[in-house]
């Protein structure tokens, strides 16, 4: 047991030798992509997770007669990209059985499995956000008054989220029994505040419509924030790699 | 015992002495509540001191994997939560008096709740694993991850921020190096070793617990066998 766990541990013999690391995450992405693709029901779940959730919404409003006012408008949307967030993060690395895992350890470096992981997560929240924003506007009205930095929001965001959840999905996932659901919330919600802070913060000025300088700083932060949680991934999972 | 336990309880009883006898300039707002310098602030240098140390101590388990380094980890991790719980209340109440509320959406309290929840998940991870190498290589990666994600809110978001209420703006999050009195620097840095020595101190405790723990397990184990 000891052995399995010291690092670093042997390269590339059985590897993809000679494939460089770009390479190999474009292999696996593709094949995530496939995988995904070939299932459509999970995605097809996710994207039913985020409509039945919008028209929820959309109905208690209606309740009292009217639309949510701006700031609600604000926070029920992204709790509900976090929600989705957890429930996509929740899928990929954690549902691969441990047989499938240990053949991917087999052919593909650490270091490629979890930046694809992180590239495909966030291709998959990605694509829950878009069509959720669009059913959202049309059921609970369009507050924006600046559409460019929003959607740029909602695009470095949904990437931000993507990114801070695939490691701890996958610590989640190797955590097992405590109901692998409640531990990547429990795990995941902590190191999400600071992007949903700042990320709600940049939303507020685009639905205020104030010019694009008021949100630069925020902006290059949470991209700055992307780039450390992927530095931090990328030396981390080989070490939580052969359990 | 050893000397700098000594010096602990010396520093203590000095900064608790000092810290509500001695003197404090006169301001208006503050009044008597500046006084919560000596316990609010140096309890949170303390537990960035003893978190930093439990960060430290998962690398060097991820680098060479040992129950020992694990237990540091986790107990150092504790005994931050502690320093960091004791912090929040002495703010809590502070705010009470000189902002009128307990609680506010402060970037620098943001910050704080943020650290709390990171470590009790931590907790909450380390209590579903049951497998002690498992359980110990888990957390290590958390605390490393969380540490890392959460070190932009808790160091270089305040010293960004256009506004805040806590005091120490445009400067150290916690307060202001130049306007800070003569006279309670004489109290306050003594404070922050004290504090921070009292948190090595129930950590080393606590440690010395959890390996006689171990110790004995492992003797069960054996005569079960």
């Amino acid at each position: 047991m000891l052995s399995l766990i010291s690092y670093p541990q042997p390269r590339c013999e059985p590897y993809l030798c000679g494939v460089s690391l770009p390479a190999e995450i474009w292999h696996l992405l593709l094949k995530d992509l496939r995988l995904e693709w070939r299932q459509r029901t999970a995605l097809a779940g996710l994207l039913l997770y985020v409509g039945g959730t919008v028209y929820v919404s959309y109905l208690s409003f209606t309740l009292r007669g009217g639309l949510p006012p701006a700031p609600a408008w604000n926070a029920l949307f992204w709790v509900i990209l976090l929600f989705a967030a957890l429930g996509a993060a929740g899928r990929g690395l954690a549902q691969e059985p441990a047989g499938l895992r240990l053949y991917y350890y087999t052919v593909a470096r650490p270091e490629a499995v979890i930046l694809a992981k992180i590239i495909y997560n966030a291709l998959l929240l990605l694509t829950l956000a878009a069509p959720g924003l669009l059913v959202y506007t049309m059921l609970l009205g369009n507050p924006v008054q600046s559409w460019g930095l929003f959607a740029a929001n909602v695009a470095v965001g949904a990437i931000s989220l993507a990114s801070s959840l695939t490691l701890v999905s996958a610590i989640a996932a190797r955590a097992g029994q405590g109901g692998g659901g409640t531990l990547l919330a429990v795990l995941g919600l902590p190191v999400l505040v600071p992007v949903l802070l700042i990320v709600v913060k940049i939303s507020k000025n685009a639905l205020d419509g104030l010019p694009w300088d008021v949100s630069q700083g925020p902006m290059l932060t949470l991209i700055a924030l992307n780039f450390i949680v992927g530095a931090v991934s990328y030396v981390l999972f080989p070490f939580l790699w052969r359990t | 015992m050893k000397w700098w336990k000594y010096l602990t309880i010396a520093l203590l009883l000095y900064t608790v002495v000092m810290g509500f006898l001695g003197h404090v300039p006169r301001l208006a707002i503050l009044n008597e509540t500046e006084r919560n310098l000596y316990f609010h602030v140096p309890m949170w240098f303390g537990m960035t001191i003893i978190l930093l140390a439990s960060v430290i101590n998962s690398v060097r388990y991820l680098r060479n994997p040992s129950s020992r380094l694990d237990i540091l980890a986790h107990e150092s991790a504790k005994t931050g939560i502690l320093l960091g719980v004791l912090g929040l209340l002495t703010g809590s109440l502070w705010a009470r008096y000189t902002w009128g509320t307990w609680w506010t959406t402060d970037v620098k309290l943001n910050g704080a709740a943020v650290t709390m929840l990171i470590y009790a998940a931590y907790l909450v991870l380390r209590g579903s694993v049951r497998d002690e190498q498992q359980r110990a290589r888990l957390s290590a990666i958390y605390n490393i991850f969380a540490f890392s994600a959460a070190i932009p809110l808790l160091f270089i978001m305040p010293r960004l921020a256009e506004a805040s209420l806590h005091p120490g703006m445009g400067g150290n999050p916690g307060f202001s190096k130049y306007d800070l009195d003569s006279a309670m620097r004489l109290v306050f840095y003594p404070a922050v070793i004290g504090w921070t020595l009292l948190g090595v101190w129930i950590t080393e405790v606590a440690c010395r617990l959890a390996f006689v723990q171990e110790k004995i397990y492992e003797k069960q184990e054996k005569q079960l066998a």
